[in-house]
């Protein structure tokens, strides 16, 4: 997710934003592609049979070429397009939105496109696919490849008429001079490629009048595979001789193998080996392998059958003690205390000690786990000192530098496929289960599939954080607010990467240090947490729980101050303006984006919460046991509000009549895409915010697959969904991520307003999956 | 050796009969659109379809398969191409994010439009929970479901 956490792991990445300038000679070079698997993603066109790819000649392929558009397109003498996606496809349809970008500036017919994916390699810039950045990042760049291409392949149609450029014109792939005559993209390919590419103060990008992919529902790259059973995951992938591999990994972090007795798993049909994995080094475990004992087989059941066979005595390791009960008090506990400032406006104490009314809530988020519906898995090749991988991974690079740090090889000795990858959600950026994979491959010398079973994805995660947090809040006596402390308390995503004891100002930006809210007094404090499993990333990251707090604080204030909760949250929200949190103590990184381009814009807020409520008809009559709830969150650049209807039956059980969205996400790319995003990451938190815990005892997680992990199923999800696009032409903004966290407070407020009863506990719904309704009424 | 038709093809499958249909078609036969999810008929990614109904090949052992007809998500289209209806729909309203449970998605519902060609919003709840979608795709699932029941 983090630019600025992964760095703590590894070098940092050059990224190459913008075109260089250097200047090549070598063109396009060699036919042939370099891939030796089904990574090659066919044509776009659904039309078009699978096979075309594979019929027609080898596009040229520019992998050996590291400049400007060459790198990321290549254009046969036939006319086909081959666009080199860099960014990781899990989902979010970014191979088809990378699509729209660059074929849009170089105005080429849609159905002449081919998509390769690129391997990890720093020539291709920032890989690491997390942060809802793809577009946001990388709008002007993949527009300004595709526009220099253009230029460099009409400036050789005038070359070979003999005439000046500015006499050209060029439209989908076919470029004509003032006097009629035209060449196509195909026949000028060769001598555009010995060409300099232009200075990027020489390219005029489109206006927004001409665009024709941009802006415009494209259909999904991947779902003529899909729907077929064709697509390659990173579970997907075959190799000639390759064996299968699952791992017994020790059940708390860091533990070790005390004893380990194999006989009966070697004795399973099929299973060839047992390895005793490598231990993971440090004190904090980073992108390393976790240890253990890997069985190798013949095929992928044999290997699970052989790990059941196998008899290991753990070494429980330092964090044997972690148990989610009594470190949930110590959180609270610690919640409880004034912690390090982090914000600071006014006098808060003051001000709450003057106050008519005074509220405080607490607020608990405990562990999850992002379980994408493809655990991880990856496979190995080596050919002496040089390996190669086939990887659902959401960062190829990381991967790379990775596993040539711990197995021991420069960088260049590692290659990275990226395949399709089932879902990410922050996991398949942790590049462990890649590093497995090479260790096995050298040490029995075949390649090596390591496939984790969904307990292993559920039992040995890279965990969203668990959290504790405390909230006061004053009103005067007309129940405006005048002070807000919000204090919070979770074991940080740093700790993963080196010593840490208290949660990041990068985290905190995420939901805490960033509250627009215009009240005259207000504080964000920190406690110290200490962590004991491995902490990751998730959709929206720290988001989730910080906007579950004060949004549904929020709610309570305008309770208390007898008002309704949307039109208190204008309220609180404030007069139109642009936030500068530096008055606030704040140095606020604003998801890594300049704050000129991409201002904290309180109208954009306020906007789409008012389009929402107007979707969900806010303020209407609603049958008896339902409830409308409502939260808005700026995150990833993009303004989201969402309104959430409940119904609740006289046994607890909730459902969803309907769910309104309103997205400000700038300039979108993908409109339809942009919805389908809205709408599963508003689910993912709703699915989190019911049932989602992960707990630890003794070190080790609890939970192991679907039934005490519960996720949303069908018949829980929404009978509408809803999400309106507002009108923008801001900069780009992310959407994989910004529809998560107003879902949970939206979903909180929508219980209390059915039901009088207040949670502020995720999961929100107890052990038997309903809502507790003895307690309705105690608000 | 284990004897069955998959996809309409005869085969001979030679590996401890016990180990799940899942298996055998995705690492014996290389059909791999049949996906693991679970491995314990939680999640509904390895739906395939044997003698025309819908199981979980993760916990069908191939014993249970022997002298069977099994169906996987690459027999559903035409022999020719042409997809099924509910491929179709599933494109019409753009389904899939990553894809992955997709494959058990598409057979559940096939199965449900063979038994149920007019299902309602209940008997999809009921024919679909099986499937787990972690991006959350359930509302154009039933939409594509209910498109796919009109072109049936």
């Amino acid at each position: 997710m983090f630019m600025h956490l992964a760095q703590t792991a590894k070098p940092k990445i050059e990224t190459a934003n913008k075109p260089l300038l250097n200047l090549s000679r070598r063109g396009f070079v060699g036919a042939g592609t370099g891939l030796a698997l089904a990574v090659t993603l066919g044509a776009c066109s659904q039309n078009k049979p699978e096979t075309l790819a594979q019929a027609a000649a080898p596009i040229p392929d520019n992998s050996n070429i590291d400049i400007g558009p060459l790198v990321l397109i290549s254009i046969a003498a036939d006319g086909r397009t081959q666009i080199t996606n860099p960014r990781s496809e899990m989902g979010q349809q970014v191979i088809t939105t990378v699509a729209q970008m660059i074929a849009d500036e170089l105005d080429v017919p849609w159905d002449d496109l081919f998509i390769k994916q690129a391997v990890g390699d720093k020539k291709y810039g920032d890989q690491n696919t997390d942060g809802s950045t793809s577009v946001r990042n990388h709008f002007d760049r993949f527009r300004m490849a595709g526009a220099s291409m253009r230029q460099m392949l009409t400036q050789a149609a005038a070359n070979e008429w003999g005439v000046d450029i500015s006499e050209c014109t060029s439209e989908l792939g076919v470029i004509t001079h003032s006097s009629g005559k035209t060449l196509t993209y195909g026949d000028v390919s060769e001598a555009a490629g010995k060409l300099d590419v232009p200075a990027e103060d020489t390219v005029t990008l489109k206006t927004r009048s001409q665009w024709r992919y941009i802006g415009k529902d494209k259909p999904s790259y991947t779902i003529s595979d899909v729907i077929r059973g064709k697509g390659t995951f990173g579970i997907d992938v075959r190799v000639p001789d390759m064996l299968y591999a699952v791992i017994a990994r020790p059940p708390a972090l860091f533990g070790k193998v005390k004893s380990l007795d194999d006989t009966a798993a070697l004795a399973v049909p099929g299973v060839t080996q047992v390895v005793k994995m490598k231990e993971p080094e440090g004190e904090a475990p980073g992108f390393q392998q976790l240890g253990g004992v890997a069985v190798i087989a013949t095929d992928t059941w044999a290997a699970i059958q052989g790990r059941e066979a196998l008899k290991i005595e753990w070494d429980a390791g330092p964090h044997k003690n972690y148990n989610s009960k009594t470190y949930a008090q110590e959180l609270m506990a610690t919640a409880r205390q004034p912690g390090e400032n982090k914000f600071k406006r006014g006098d808060v104490t003051k001000a709450l000690s003057s106050a008519e009314t005074m509220i405080s809530a607490d607020y608990y988020a405990a562990h999850l786990s992002q379980s994408p519906m493809e655990p991880p898995a990856a496979t190995a090749q080596w050919t002496g000192d040089n390996v190669e991988i086939w990887a659902c991974t959401q960062n190829p690079q990381a991967a790379q530098s990775t596993v040539a740090q711990i197995c021991g090889v420069p960088d260049e000795n590692v290659t990275v496929h990226v395949t399709l990858l089932g879902g990410g959600f922050g996991r398949k950026s942790k590049p462990d289960f890649v590093v497995e994979a090479a260790l096995l491959a050298r040490e029995v010398g075949k390649p090596v599939k390591v496939t984790w079973t969904r307990e292993d994805d559920i039992k040995h995660g890279y965990f969203h954080s668990v959290s504790a947090q405390h909230m006061k809040g004053g009103l005067d006596k007309d129940g405006n607010v005048t002070a807000v402390l919000h204090r919070t308390v979770f074991p940080s995503i740093n700790s993963t990467f080196g010593p840490s004891d208290q949660g990041s100002d990068f985290e905190l930006s995420l939901g805490a240090t960033d509250n627009p809210w215009n009240v005259p007094n207000m504080a964000v404090e920190v406690g110290k947490a200490n962590s004991h499993i491995r902490i990751g990333w998730l959709r929206s990251v720290a988001n989730v729980y910080h906007v579950f707090a004060n949004q549904s604080f929020a709610a309570e204030l305008a309770h208390a101050a007898g008002k309704d909760p949307k039109a208190f949250l204008m309220d609180i929200i404030g007069p139109d303006r642009i936030i500068d949190f530096s008055k606030d103590g704040v140095t606020y990184p604003n998801y890594g984006a300049s704050l000129d381009e991409h201002p904290v814009d309180t109208k954009r807020l306020k906007a789409v919460l008012d389009k929402a409520a107007t979707m969900a008809k806010w303020g209407r009559d609603v049958p008896k046991g339902h409830g409308l709830g409502i939260a808005v969150h700026r995150s990833f650049l993009a303004y989201v509000a969402t309104a959430i209807e409940v119904a609740v039956d006289a046994d607890g059980n909730i459902s969803f009549p309907g769910i309104w969205s309103a997205v400000d996400a700038g300039t979108v790319v993908s409109p339809d895409n942009t919805k389908s995003q809205i709408e599963g990451g508003t689910l993912f938190g709703i699915s989190n915010a019911l049932y989602g815990e992960i707990t630890a005892t003794n070190g080790a997680v609890d939970q192991s697959n679907f039934p005490d992990w519960r996720v949303m199923r069908m018949a829980e999800a929404p009978h509408v969904f809803e999400t309106h696009i507002m009108e923008s032409e801001a900069p780009p903004a992310g959407v994989g991520e910004p529809g998560t966290p107003p879902a949970a407070p939206a979903l909180a407020n929508a219980i209390f307003a059915a039901t009088g009863q207040r949670l502020r506990a995720m999961p929100l719904l107890g052990q038997n999956d309903r809502l507790d309704m003895s307690k309705v009424g105690e608000g | 050796m284990v004897q069955l038709t998959v996809n309409g093809k005869a085969q001979k499958i030679d590996i401890d009969p016990e180990t799940p249909v899942l298996w055998v078609v995705r690492e014996q036969l290389g059909l791999v659109g049949t996906k693991f999810g679970c491995g314990a008929s939680l999640c509904g990614a390895c739906t395939v379809h044997i003698d025309g109904e819908p199981v979980r090949s993760c916990v069908t052992p191939l014993s249970e398969a022997e002298g069977k007809d099994v169906t996987t998500i690459e027999g559903i289209a035409a022999p020719d191409g042409t997809l099924h209806a509910v491929q179709e729909a599933w494109i019409k309203h753009q389904v899939p994010q990553c894809g992955y449970c997709q494959s058990g998605q598409i057979m559940s519902a096939v199965a449900l439009l063979k038994e149920n060609a007019n299902p309602s919003d209940e008997d999809i709840d009921s024919a679909m929970s099986g499937n787990v979608c972690r991006c959350g795709m359930y509302t154009r699932i039933k939409a594509a479901i209910k498109t796919a029941a009109k072109g049936a």
